[in-house]
């Protein structure tokens, strides 16, 4: 079938943004997933960070493999360009994209199994190569698409929704992502939009590898009892560790905290995190801590929550690459082509 | 046994022990004569693996200037004990064997129709040099020496060399110099030098340039404008990025900032380097990748998003020796099936096929503009004998006022002026719809690019109209690059002749030697290298011409004959094969029997029969 786009006939009244766009300026064509999908609450998160972070449509990529989850890109930023890849191989696509143009906002998202299954090289690998990026995994415990097979991040002795019991051990794909590099880790679940939408816009405004896990529901395939990436099993069990709220750089923070468990990250460009601990001994900037505590819980089946890991003023592939700061795909013949001088010269050195 | 006396017609092979610095001095054995106008053809036959085990290196000198291999040794430098029967097996009687007198070698050892030059190359170095090392690398110099006085390489150019080579660095030239002439003056004080076998001062190099082809496909690429290379390390095809690293460092680093105009990241895998080449490409940067036939294999469902949401990328495929890892560090060309149609579905690819350096460089830069013109990815056929070994070939050309084709991408002006963007929508009738970069404009030209059916406007659609509308204008499309792509290059025989011969790639290399000879028998053929894929419409019309046409081509099952039938709709039986696939460069002695038999069959019996 063919999905017709919304209309864009926009309400004079609608809010705009500091760049005078509106929400729906934000938004994408009409989802097909399931009715109570978390993916789609995870697109609206995604739309309400940019317009409230202020960031023209267009100048984000979304970036995506095969999956319910990879299919969300269409939901949202319906300006941006979109790049719907092959199943598991989005981080090399993203990666190629973001060498080209190093000026353009990056936005990856993929799946359970499309990043803990047939993606895990790439996954891992961009992370390592420090990728200036976000990375979102809509992570349900199944493969939604495909009709419910169970994923690589479902959880030992978790029940399918006919009945089977997974006998393998999850890939928990936080801390393959502090163990490989990244430098901006959270998770977040579907069904707390407070606190995923600041996760994403301090991913957004992070320089370097981002990487959101996202615990969200598949309630046609995953959503029963004895599944542990059900609605009803996650608001059980989430040991969110902080909220937080993001300011980009030009504003001052305005709101009022009643003193005590408050710390704030100062990002890259300017930008700022304040945390409000949960649990007094969580500290984001010890990856070690983060890596044992996360350990721990899982093991009593908690599901931890929040922003686990930052690392600031951490560089990025380009700041390896040493490249130059023009765009990639903007040098112009001159930059690129040497001439027949320089040919002439090398001729010579080759008799 | 009389010794071959040949002058500026012979093979000299290098038996060498690999890691033991020999590469240098064998290189500059073979420069050397260059610089005396004489041409040369070179190969290093290696196996795979880094240190400690044998290596070859073959000059064949031939003021003919054919570049293919003769087969057979004239003089053999045997430097390795472990492969010294097969190397004194393979010198052709009459021949000389060169090698390190040091240690008495008993008689049943020689071969008495062989002339030994027996030179004590470790006990000159031990007197000379106490550093282990040292000892090593002279040993080869002095060698050098020996054989210069031998065969009348002149000594002069030797040193120059040396010169260009140690700019700057006094003592390591006079050591140089020094060893040579020890070398030398050994050779001289007791041996009749020169040979029977010698080099003599020509004019026949010309301005031509030495170089292997991996390093002018780099450098092609830079010139066509790439700036993102993703790889993942596999021979022959290594060499290729490794060149380009080495060239972007040279010709694009900023001069102020020092910073770079392009990137390249070695990959996890061949998986993630043709993802990245497609992303960058989408997002408007030019990119390539280089590998071989495993790597193709690994890239196979990427390439298939690529031809269908229409991705530009640059894929040059050093071919070795295959199936799986098949000969690692031999050569064939066997890929052309793999790559022509490579991914499930309905899918056709383009193919470049350069037959020497020169041609990698060109097809190297034309490659990036056929891409982005044509939004596919697109092949360059190299194989190992090209990319892997320098060919004396014509000086690489540039011209200043070409400028890069960046083909159908629509700017944010003209989405302004309010052109209609289709992304896939054909506007010009030729198959190819516009693109836009990401982030071109606020409100007009995004898309969302998918492997699966869209319509003209990338609206996502599971119609099957919408399906065959878009499979019907890549077809078109395809028409369009056998416009493109290089021609064939049509050559005449010197008689009229209803016989003739195709080839392409390395092949042309024994293939102009053979034809020659082939004429000098009185088997006429006429003549056509193919050059690119899809075939040129000239193509059909050629083999039309002709009531028997030999193909000819290094792989087992007739790839190329394949593609002719399939493509051309030509009837198999009209194709004559010939195949060759061990994995060593096809040579003028086997292209020649082959088709002088094949000939023979149906009736085009020599004229007049010359005896070889
Ligand atoms: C190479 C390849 N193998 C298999 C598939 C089929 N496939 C499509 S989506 C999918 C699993 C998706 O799971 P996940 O990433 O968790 O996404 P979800 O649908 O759960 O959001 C599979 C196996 C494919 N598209 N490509
Ligand atoms: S199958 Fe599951 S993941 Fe897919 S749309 Fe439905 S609820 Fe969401
Ligand atoms: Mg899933």
């Amino acid at each position: 079938m063919t999905y017709l786009a919304k209309p864009k006939i926009h309400h004079p009244d609608l809010p705009k943004n500091a760049l005078g766009f509106t929400r729906r300026d934000y938004e994408g064509a009409i989802s097909t997933l399931c009715a109570g999908c978390g993916h789609d609450s995870i697109s609206a998160a995604i739309i309400q960070s940019f317009f409230e972070l202020d960031i023209a449509p267009h100048r984000v990529a979304k970036l995506s493999g095969i999956g319910c989850s990879s299919k969300t890109p269409t939901y949202f930023l319906g300006n941006s360009h979109g790049f719907n890849s092959v199943h598991g191989r989005m981080p090399s696509v993203l990666t190629g994209a973001a060498l080209a143009n190093r000026d353009l906002i990056y936005l990856g998202v993929s799946g359970d199994g499309d990043s803990a299954s047939i993606g895990l090289g790439q996954f891992a690998h961009i992370l390592r190569r420090g990728v200036n990026m976000v990375y979102i995994v809509e992570n349900n415990g199944v493969y939604g698409l495909t009709k419910g097979q169970f994923s690589a991040t479902a959880d030992k002795g978790s029940k399918s929704k006919r009945g089977q019991v997974n006998s393998d051990e999850p890939i928990d794909l936080v801390l393959l992502a502090l163990a490989l590099g990244a430098t901006f880790v959270a998770r977040g679940f579907s069904g707390d939009k407070t606190q995923l939408v600041p996760l994403i816009k301090a991913a957004v405004a992070h320089r370097g590898a981002a990487f959101i896990d996202i615990i969200s529901p598949c309630v046609a395939f995953n959503n029963h009892p004895g599944s542990t990436k059900s609605y009803d099993y996650v608001r059980e069990h989430n040991d969110a560790v902080n909220r937080l709220d993001f300011w980009p750089s030009r504003e001052p923070i305005t709101a009022e905290y009643p003193p005590g468990g408050v710390r704030d990250v100062e990002l890259f460009d300017g930008g700022r995190i304040r945390l409000h601990k949960l649990d007094d001994d969580y500290d984001p900037s010890n990856k070690v801590g983060a890596m044992t505590y996360l350990e721990s819980r899982r093991a009593q089946g908690e599901v931890v929550t929040g922003l686990l890991y930052v690392h600031p003023d951490s560089g990025d592939m380009h700041d390896a690459l040493e490249t130059v700061d023009t765009p990639l795909n903007a040098l112009s013949d001159a930059d690129l082509v040497p001439g027949n001088a320089a040919l002439a010269a090398l001729n010579a050195s080759l008799r | 046994m009389k010794p071959i006396a040949r002058v500026n017609d012979f093979v000299v092979k290098f038996a060498n022990v690999n890691g033991s610095g020999s590469a240098s001095a064998n290189g500059l054995f073979a420069r050397a004569i260059l610089r005396m106008g004489v041409p040369v053809a070179a190969r290093n036959i290696f196996p795979s693996n880094i240190q400690g085990l044998p290596t070859w290196y073959e000059v064949r000198i031939v003021e003919a200037g054919w570049r293919g291999r003769r087969g057979g040794v004239d003089l053999m430098v045997a430097m390795n004990p472990q492969t010294w029967e097969k190397d004194v097996a393979e010198i052709e009687p009459g021949g000389y064997l060169f090698y390190d007198s040091t240690k008495p070698f008993p008689a049943s050892k020689f071969r008495t129709d062989v002339n030994a030059i027996g030179v004590p190359l470790t006990a000159i170095c031990n007197a000379e040099y106490t550093d282990a090392r040292q000892r090593q690398l002279f040993k080869n110099i002095i060698y050098l020496g020996a054989l210069s006085a031998l065969l009348d390489i002149d000594p002069a150019e030797i040193e120059r060399l040396f010169a260009e080579q140690y700019k700057g660095k006094e003592a390591l030239l006079d050591s140089n110099r020094k060893a040579l002439a020890m070398g030398r003056d050994y050779a001289l004080a007791n041996f009749a030098c020169p040979l029977t076998l010698r080099v003599e001062r020509r004019d026949k190099v010309g301005n031509r340039i030495f170089i292997d082809g991996n390093s002018a496909a780099a450098l092609g690429a830079v010139y066509g404008g790439a700036t993102v290379a993703a790889w993942y390390p596999i021979t022959p095809s290594s060499s290729l990025a490794e060149a380009f690293a080495k060239h972007c460092g040279k010709l694009r680093t900023d001069k102020a900032t020092r910073k770079h105009k392009y990137a390249i990241i070695q990959a996890e895998d061949e998986l993630a380097s043709i993802g990245i080449v497609i992303g960058a490409a989408w997002n408007g940067a030019r990119a390539f990748t280089a590998t071989s036939g495993p790597g193709i294999s690994l890239m196979q469902e990427f390439l298939g998003l690529a031809y269908f949401a229409e991705v530009p990328a640059v894929i040059f495929d050093v071919q070795r020796g295959s199936p799986s890892t098949g000969m690692p560090t031999r050569t064939q060309q066997a890929d052309l099936i793999s790559c022509a149609y490579a991914s499930h579905g309905d899918t056709k690819h383009v193919l470049l096929m350069p037959e020497d350096p020169r041609e990698c460089f060109e097809f190297g830069a034309l490659a990036f503009d056929l891409a982005d013109r044509l939004q596919t990815p697109i092949f360059v056929m190299l194989d190992l004998d090209i990319g892997m070994q320098d060919w004396l070939t014509e000086p690489l050309a540039w011209d200043d006022a070409r400028r890069i084709d960046r083909g159908k991408v629509m700017t944010a002006a003209a989405l302004d002026a309010g052109k209609d963007f289709g992304r896939y929508l054909d506007v010009d009738g030729d198959g190819i719809p516009y693109r836009t970069y990401p982030g071109t404009h606020p409100s007009k030209g995004g898309y969302f690019t998918r492997g699966t059916t869209k319509d003209r406007y990338a609206r996502y659609t599971e119609e099957g109209p919408a399906y065959v509308d878009n499979m019907q204008r890549l077809l078109r499309k395809f028409e369009t690059a056998k416009m493109l792509v290089p021609a064939p290059a049509i050559k005449r025989a010197t008689q009229a002749t209803r016989t003739c011969a195709i080839w392409f790639g390395s092949t042309g290399a024994a293939m102009a030697e053979s034809l020659a000879e082939l004429d000098r028998q009185g088997i006429y053929l006429d003549q056509m290298r193919l050059r690119g894929f899809p075939f040129h419409d000239d193509v059909a019309d050629f083999i039309a011409d002709h009531d028997h046409v030999f193909v000819v081509e290094q792989n087992r099952d007739a790839q190329l004959k394949m593609l002719l039938v399939n493509e051309c709709g030509i009837d198999p039986d009209k194709l004559i094969s010939v195949l060759h696939y061990d994995g060593t460069p096809i040579t003028e002695r086997f292209i020649t029997r082959e088709i002088a038999e094949k000939a023979r069959v149906f009736n085009v019996t020599p004229l007049r029969k010359v005896a070889r």
